[in-house]
């Protein structure tokens, strides 16, 4: 059964607790300084934003089909069957794909460092093949955070907005985006308030790139023999004009 | 002083200018290197590609496009009049693969795991294919090249044996060309929702393989013009002209296409609101197809080594406009930010074109590249004989 993680942001009280949470799992540093951070960084891999009093989390969505790991050229970035996008920095060459094609702008790059890596968050992927939740949800003091199955959290999503319709927006955002995501996003505002994009495709992005990558074994046959056609027949039709040649040059004789 | 002591002058100049390159270069490859891509660059986590990408990998591929266009002109659809340039051609995109591949050490975060793909395979990835083909096919073009070589050395048996087989050299470099020239272009069909409109088609993939063809072109046009002013070489006009007239079609082509492919997506009236895109898109098709295609239409421009020259200079930058639209304007709005290049990656760009001029140099005085013979054939008439003794074998880069 996939995972996945419910943030409801009526819930939140912006306390941080899951920032503060998230380095520690990490063993990212995290002080005050690092907590007014309103953007996440290859030191930060999730912030709480704020809008007045309205709340909400940035992290990676951890895509049912992700679009880094498709782009991965070594195959250093995996979507995990319980649902976390994982990252092997042994196999990563740096090309950084992940992070031009990632429509949530999740990956970060370690700029400042001569052997860098990419980071981000990955659903604390050790603590969920262990049975855990992750470390935010965990540590989320009003359950703003839930980690839980991702199609039971759906549900309770779509209850939530059923039992409160003036409280929420009608849109559980990561249902359908991008061909939905493990992450499930509640608010009571516009998302685009918080620079999550209202106009992202239903479809799962891979597609996009693989309906055209998919006909490349059919392709290298037939366009083989087709330029090997040309070939066989713009030098034969060279051999017929010397062959005439050849012939009056003869009856000329 | 005489005309023949003015090109000797202007090398001691270019001599000078590609020193201070090379010096500025190798500091900023210190920089690179020791201190990170942070320090050498104005790359962000909006902005993980920048002019290295757009400029050295994206445009180095598309301009070493001459290789593949030429072969299969001359080999497989069999044009001998085009015979002449193969070696100059075949040695220039050798060269700009080898470029391509320096580069990328530079862009890359881990470059000395470049060999990964090899066993670590994800072929639903844009990038490995991508990885794939240009190995193969600097191999192919390592192959299409050595002839030169082998005969510079008086190896005849391998001569012998690298000709014989030439023909599978050709078909595979021309598939293998065909196959990553337009992957540089569905590598951005993964971003349909960050690529602004003007560039984000599902056509990417043809668009950049068809402009692939007219930059190879152009770059036999300038690099035939290049080597006549500098190596006293003579100046093939003939196969110019006929070029001129391939990319006429080729332009004009890919200048409708394009046209429908705004049509047809209902995007056609951004071209006329103002803006930052529309700004950059509109010079990249003045430069790319309407100038260029206007020019080489007048039969005076077309027929004269100048026009030719000037045609396909503007045509070179509209379609490097194009390759940076793409990989930076395109995107600037979605993340939300405006990247401009650091001194360091110019000057590491700049080092890479001064070093592709250098080889070039290099290669013209010490290889056969240009057959004294030919050299010295008239440029309109090749000699019957020639160019019956040029079509028994295949002889790509040769």
């Amino acid at each position: 059964m996939s995972k996945g993680l419910l943030y409801d942001a009526t819930l939140c009280i912006d306390c941080k607790q899951c920032e503060q949470a998230c380095a520690t799992e990490n063993g990212l540093p995290y002080d005050d300084k690092i907590a007014e951070q309103d953007f996440t960084s290859a030191y930060k891999y999730t912030t709480v934003l704020a809008k007045g009093d309205k709340y909400m989390r940035r992290l990676c969505m951890n895509c049912d089909d992700p679009a880094c790991a498709s782009v991965c050229p070594v195959g250093a970035l995996k979507k995990t069957a319980l649902g976390p996008v994982t990252y092997d920095k042994h196999k990563c060459m740096g090309c950084r794909y992940c992070m031009a094609a990632c429509p949530f702008g999740v990956p970060k790059y370690q700029w400042d460092k001569a052997i860098p890596g990419v980071r981000k968050c990955i659903m604390c992927s050790p603590r969920v093949e262990a049975g855990k939740p992750t470390a935010c949800a965990e540590a989320c003091p009003t359950g703003a955070t839930k980690f839980g199955d991702r199609d039971e959290l759906l549900k309770e999503a779509r209850q939530r907005i059923q039992d409160n319709p003036d409280k929420y927006l009608h849109h559980i955002y990561g249902e359908t985006e991008v061909g939905g995501t493990s992450v499930l996003l509640l608010s009571s505002i516009d998302f685009t308030n918080f620079h999550y994009r209202d106009d992202l495709t239903q479809r799962a992005l891979p597609m996009y790139t693989y309906q055209v990558l998919q006909h490349i074994p059919q392709f290298v046959p037939l366009f083989g023999t087709l330029l090997g056609g040309i070939y066989w027949i713009t030098h034969r039709r060279e051999d017929v004009a010397e062959a005439e040649k050849d012939e009056k040059k003869g009856g000329a004789q | 002083m005489t005309l023949r002591d003015i090109p000797k002058m202007r090398f001691t100049f270019w001599k000078a200018v590609f020193l201070v390159i090379m010096a500025a270069g190798i500091y900023c490859t210190y920089l690179r290197f020791f201190h990170g891509l942070g320090a050498s660059t104005n790359l962000s986590d909006q902005f993980p590609w920048g002019l290295w990408i757009g400029f050295d990998v994206m445009c180095g591929v598309m301009l070493a496009a001459g290789g593949f266009t030429l072969t299969a002109a001359v080999e497989i659809f069999n044009i001998k009049r085009w015979h002449s340039i193969m070696r100059p051609t075949v040695l220039t995109a050798f060269m700009g693969y080898l470029l391509v591949c320096a580069a990328l050490m530079y862009d890359l975060g881990l470059p000395w795991n470049i060999w990964h793909p090899l066993i670590m395979r994800n072929p639903h990835s844009v990038m490995f294919e991508v990885a794939y083909c240009v190995m193969l096919y600097t191999t192919v073009l390592a192959l299409e090249f050595s002839p030169i070589v082998f005969e510079r050395l008086g190896w005849k048996k391998a001569l012998s044996v690298v000709r014989s087989l030439m023909l599978v050299f050709v078909i595979l470099g021309v598939i293998l060309s065909t196959l990553h020239q337009s992957s540089l272009g569905t590598l951005y069909l993964i971003m349909p929702n960050k690529l602004h409109p003007f560039w984000y088609s599902p056509l990417l993939p043809v668009f950049f393989y068809i402009s692939a063809i007219a930059v190879g072109l152009g770059m036999m046009i300038f690099e035939s013009s290049m080597s006549s002013k500098y190596f006293g070489r003579q100046l093939e006009l003939h196969i110019l002209k006929d070029m001129g007239r391939v990319l006429v079609v080729v332009l004009a082509i890919y200048g409708i296409l394009r046209f429908e492919d705004l049509l047809a997506r209902g995007v056609l009236h951004l071209v006329f609101v103002p803006g930052y895109e529309q700004g950059l898109f509109l010079l990249e098709i003045a430069l790319s197809v309407i100038i260029p295609l206007t020019l080489l239409l007048i039969p005076k421009v077309r027929n004269s080594a100048q026009g030719l020259y000037l045609a396909a200079v503007v045509m070179l930058l509209g379609f490097v406009t194009n390759r940076l639209n793409i990989a930076i304007t395109g995107v600037e709005n979605a993340v939300g930010g405006r990247y401009t290049p650091k001194w360091t990656e110019v000057v590491i760009t700049a080092m890479f074109v001064a070093m592709g001029f250098a080889i070039f140099g290099l290669a013209a005085r010490y290889l056969p590249i240009f057959p004294e013979e030919e050299a010295h054939a008239p440029a309109d008439r090749l000699p019957e004989s020639v160019s019956v003794e040029l079509a028994e074998p295949v002889h790509a880069g040769d």
